[in-house]
């Protein structure tokens, strides 16, 4: 065989090789002098052009708040100030409804179902194309990992776009022996967590069924939301259809309450969420509301130990726990109880915490300080009625806002981190004996959004899927995301769905054909 | 076809025979208790002649009605469909077979012969209509989801749980009404506490006779007579109820508070004004009182 240098790829691969180092043989996966580190990956930002200053964009265009007053979103990992943003007031979500009707009166209303769907799939398409840029946004305004940004939000949000964009010109096919049609304007106020991809989980339904909208995104991130003008404005979609006005609750709860909008969609704290079914009270809005959750992960002995452990710690250390469906309470088999606590806190030692932006990053910046401080209080509660706290013993950086990954065991019903919604990298575990005893705690919760079940039992699996209150079960995996998959929960989880061919539903009259 | 008032007339009591009137009570936990308070509203037929003492529900009554509809809603929805749609069926004959019982008590309470006539066979064929979509709506409802994944995914409807009923209120709609309200709750497996017709509430508690005589088991449905404004805002307001439907409100101001108090637990709420543009067969009638649920599971080896 010729020896020559050629450019031939094997051995040059080889070469390259050959002087790495090989990985330290006292490698176990736990912290100490000889644990592999990462060379930092930083994700470079200069792909992202900010303006110093964003509008409200409506009717198309970029306008001035009546308030005159502009504030600022902060990187929560860098704390550095990224751009101003106009404070919506009822002034500006007024002007915004007004828009959003004249486009759906004299414009929108009266494309076909075809039309409509293309101007989703453009937008979808336009996504996809600057993906990256998105990705980047996102992790740079939320703190979270670009890792995540760039594989999960952006991706599934033009996903989102694709699949409701061949359902314009089908809704008949949607509802058999039933007429719809749409409702007017819809107002949508979405949460920090995922702002991206609840602005595409909000926008790309309404839009499909023939509504135009007024969407607020979060006070933390609205960058995305801004940019996401941008593609509108590539994609040719008529003035108006949709409308983005920023802000904080003022402008959230003007969206609600205004008098024009037809249809409110929520997503954000069960809270929040119960003010607005209050604000709605004997009107003629239809409302759905995506709220808070406290999500049981429920474990049987027999389960795949190792692949359970990855889904618990997917179910709450994906996103900083900044997740409603985040699997926040674990219920441990008592007789796998040992097993699956030393596999958690071994994998758990793996975890990277720090800046969102490199790309080995597992767990990135939470999302405010407001947020944080919520998160240390009721971890403080938890140590106080005496719940046992373990940490890994990763370090943080030093600037922007960190909370390490927290585990809670001996963790009883009644205690506060087993009741209430942390929204944070916080996991209670509590133990069971019988699936009856685990279904019993699992559903001892106002709330009902999702649930995990683990074993390797199928009719066991089929049992535990029924009996759970949840809108959303998982069995042996977690966190899966999926536009054809309806999303929503049960009781104080919120009503309505969002996502697959139900989530169509809450955009339109549906009755009798 | 339908039956000549004439006959319907002829099976009212006559001049000659001391009748046996009925005492009008509750229907709760499949039993018939008259209010724990005590009380009772005197009821006058169209020309203002005493027709019945009807019992006047307390707020306790109603406490009690979600009680048992909480007790019976575990057995009730986890009833097999084809076993629901069977004892929605029996509804339905044993009404059929009361159903110049029926057409009299409206016709005594004000209603001509051809109206009362007209409201029994809609209600029939309401929960015939049902009978038939208990094993059914589910599949027009529920899914398979193809996702982008190596994952098994499918979404079904399930009972909201337990869901309050103000029955409508207007003439013509006592018994119709009644079963365009209770048939679609009942047909996925929730279980119902009935605030009957105040004016009208006669065949509400009719009805029940025929419930308590059709296997729907014990406090599946619960009937409530007496006063809106006092029954309802305990029940808008009561943390086990899932659901409220407030067909019968009439007054706006009282039908806003209900839905103010129904926010207290995020009830799900149809509101009053909506029931004029309701229709049986609306799929909207049964899925307002579902809840949505979605199952993922991975496919490997």
């Amino acid at each position: 065989m010729a020896t020559k240098p050629t450019s031939s790829s094997t051995p040059a691969k080889k070469a390259t090789q050959t002087p790495r180092q090989a990985p330290p043989k006292t490698r176990t996966g736990v912290a100490g002098p000889n644990r592999w580190d990462y060379a930092p990956a930083p994700e470079s930002t200069s792909i992202v052009q900010l303006r110093d200053r964003y509008d409200h964009f409506i009717g198309g265009e970029w306008v001035k708040p009546a308030s005159k007053k502009y504030f600022t979103t902060v990187s929560p990992s860098t704390l550095k100030p990224l751009a101003e943003v106009a404070e919506g007031t009822a002034k500006d979500v007024d002007k915004a409804v007004r828009a959003a009707r004249a486009a759906f009166e004299n414009d929108w209303s009266k494309r076909s179902g075809a039309e409509r769907g293309r101007f989703l799939f453009r937008i979808a398409r336009i996504l996809q194309e600057r993906a990256r840029e998105f990705a980047v946004l996102e992790s740079m305004d939320g703190g979270k990992p670009i890792k995540e940004s760039r594989d999960v939000d952006v991706p599934l949000a033009a996903a989102h776009f694709f699949y409701y964009a061949g359902w314009a010109d089908k809704l008949e096919y949607a509802f058999p022996g039933q007429k719809v049609r749409p409702l007017g304007v819809a107002g949508q106020v979405i949460p920090w967590n995922f702002p991206l991809m609840m602005l595409a989980w909000k926008v790309a339904p309404a839009l499909a069924a023939g509504n135009t909208v007024v969407l607020k995104p979060a006070e933390t991130t609205p960058l995305t939301a801004l940019l996401f003008c941008e593609v509108l404005e590539q994609a040719g979609l008529p003035a108006g259809v949709v409308n983005i006005v920023t802000g904080d609750g003022v402008a959230g709860a003007a969206v609600v309450s205004h008098p024009d909008v037809d249809k409110v969609a929520f997503t954000g704290s069960t809270a929040v969420g119960k003010q607005i079914a209050r604000a709605v009270a004997g009107t003629d809005k239809k409302v759905t509301l995506e709220l808070g959750g406290k999500a049981a992960n429920i474990v049987f002995d027999d389960a795949p130990l190792d692949q359970a452990v990855e889904g618990i710690v997917n179910g709450i250390y994906f996103n900083q726990g900044h997740v409603c469906c985040a699997g926040s309470r674990l219920f441990v088999q008592e007789s796998a109880y040992d097993a699956v606590i030393a596999k958690l806190k071994r994998r758990m030692e793996t975890l990277r915490i720090g800046d969102p932006l490199d790309k080995n990053t597992d767990v990135g910046a939470i999302n405010s300080k407001a947020q944080l401080e919520r998160i240390t209080a009721l971890v403080g509660a938890g140590v106080e009625e005496g719940a046992e706290i373990w940490q890994p013993s990763c370090e943080l950086p030093k600037k922007g806002y960190y909370f390490r990954p927290t585990v809670f065991t001996g963790v009883s019903q009644s205690h506060r981190i087993a009741q209430e919604e942390i929204f944070g990298p916080v996991l209670s575990v509590l133990t069971f004996r019988t699936p009856a005893e685990a279904i019993e705690k699992a559903n001892n919760t106002p709330y009902g959004l999702s649930a995990g079940v683990w074993t390797e039992k199928g009719s066991r699996i089929l049992s535990m899927v029924s009996k759970l209150k949840a809108g959303v079960v998982w069995a042996n995996t977690f966190n899966r995301f999926d536009p054809t998959s309806p999303f929503g929960g049960f009781q104080e989880s919120g009503y309505g769905r969002e996502g697959g061919l139900q989530g169509l539903a809450p955009y339109l009259h549906v009755e009798k054909g | 076809m339908a039956t000549a008032p004439k006959k319907t007339t002829a099976a009212r009591p006559t001049a000659k025979r001391l009748g046996v009137p009925k005492t009008y009570k509750l229907y709760i936990g499949g039993k018939f208790p008259r209010s724990e308070s005590g009380r009772s509203y005197e009821l006058l037929d169209a020309k203002d002649a005493f027709l019945a003492n009807v019992s006047q529900a307390s707020r306790k009554d109603a406490r009690d009605a979600v009680q048992a509809a909480r007790k019976a809603v575990s057995g009730w929805s986890k009833a097999t469909a084809y076993n629901r749609g069977q004892v929605l069926y029996r509804i339905a004959e044993v009404l059929d077979g009361r159903r110049t019982q029926f057409i009299d008590e409206l016709v005594a309470a004000g209603s001509t012969a051809r109206a009362a006539e007209a409201e029994v066979d809609a209600a029939i064929a309401t929960w015939v209509f049902h009978a038939g979509f208990a094993d059914k709506y589910s599949q027009v409802i529920g899914s398979t989801n193809p996702v982008a994944a190596p994952y098994f995914n499918f979404s079904l409807p399930e009972p909201t749980g337990v869901v309050a009923v103000i029955a409508p209120q207007q003439a013509g709609f006592s018994l119709r009404g009644l079963a365009a309200t209770l048939a679609p709750i009942l047909v996925s497996g929730n279980s119902a506490v009935v605030v009957a017709s105040e004016l009208n509430p006669l065949s509400a508690i009719s009805f029940a006779e025929v419930l308590a005589t059709s296997d729907v088991p014990g406090g599946v449905v619960n009937v409530l007579t007496g006063f809106v404004d006092e029954l309802a805002p305990g029940l808008a307001k009561h943390m086990d109820v899932n659901a409220i439907d407030l067909a019968g409100v009439e007054d706006d101001t009282l039908a806003t508070a209900l839905e103010v108090d129904a926010a207290e637990n995020l009830k799900r709420v149809v509101r009053p004004r909506t029931f004029a543009a309701r229709h049986t067969g609306d799929l909207a009638e049964i899925t307002r009182f579902t809840e949505l649920k979605t199952v993922w599971h991975p496919i490997g080896v």
